[in-house]
């Protein structure tokens, strides 16, 4: 079997922390994912801070702002590196279903996340 | 409405500069002033990506970005110009006088240089470059986002 995909949750100030915090408390353990913050540090100084998070295998980059320095890093990191995909707009849901689906590769899990992240934004309320 | 911001910022176009001062100062176009990145289509799809629609993105080496002042000043549009880094923004107010201000918006670590603020780290050559800049009549100070208090370039270059 080949090794569970890795997750980077790639975020400003300390959300990352903050979510893969969250996860842990639901689910037990981290699930393979580590936290990356933005705080301090050029492009260069990011894109390193990422790989370094990421290592040499397939991975998901979790990004918070689409058009921020997460999601634009990640993307330049991500860009010519199949065994690497991001997704923008990380939420607590979509790293749990993450957590339970890690023996996907990259491109399933990034459609998964996507997907999962987006249906649990609902209206709730009378 | 012309150029509301010159802003120095090595991230370029990232959160503070689209949700925070975009929105803040009513943004309708980006001017992205770096060789670099006029040079090369995928940084731009990169950047473009996460602007909203209503704002336009547009992408200019330095010495085009010059000729470029006088349309984005007369633009009936909001504007914020960005370049990445001291130099470039030196270069645009000495071809381009019209620059009158800068905002220096986040120059972060890197080798040689040393903390200023919290979000500007200059080495001696580019503090210097900066107080030239100045000199010249430039008014700059350094602000990250658009509630913080301006700090005057004196006491931080």
């Amino acid at each position: 079997m080949s090794e569970p995909l890795r997750g980077v949750v790639f975020a400003h100030a300390d959300l990352a922390r903050a979510l893969v915090g969250a996860v842990r408390e639901i689910v037990g353990e981290s699930a393979g994912l580590m936290a990356v913050s933005n705080a301090g540090g050029d492009r260069a100084a990011l894109a390193q801070r990422l790989e370094e998070a990421v290592g040499g295998g397939p991975a998901l980059v979790f990004a918070d702002l689409a058009g921020g320095s997460c999601a634009s890093v990640a993307s330049a990191v991500a860009r010519g590196r199949p065994g690497l995909r991001v997704v923008t707009g990380v939420n607590l849901p979509m790293l749990l279903e993450f957590a339970f689906h890690r023996d996907e590769g990259p491109d399933a899990a990034a459609r998964r996340a996507a997907l999962s992240g987006r249906a649990a934004v609902k209206e709730v309320g009378p | 409405m012309s150029v509301v911001l010159y802003r120095i910022d090595d991230r370029l176009i990232h959160g503070q500069v689209v949700v925070g001062w975009g929105q803040s100062v009513g943004a309708g176009f980006i001017a992205l002033v770096d060789d670099e990145v006029r040079a090369s289509d995928w940084e731009q799809e990169l950047y473009r990506m996460g602007v909203p629609p209503s704002v336009e993105v547009e992408f200019a080496s330095v010495a085009e970005a010059i000729g470029r002042v006088g349309a984005w000043e007369a633009d009936p549009r909001r504007g914020i110009v960005l370049t990445s880094d001291i130099a470039g923004m030196a270069e645009l107010c000495a071809g381009a006088p019209a620059v009158r201000k800068v905002n220096v918006g986040g120059i972060h670590y890197r080798s040689g240089r040393r903390e200023r603020l919290r979000f500007v780290y200059l080495s001696d050559e580019e503090a210097g470059q900066l107080r030239r800049l100045a000199a010249t009549g430039v008014s700059i100070t350094a602000q990250d986002v658009p509630t913080a208090a301006p700090v005057p370039v004196e006491r931080f270059a």
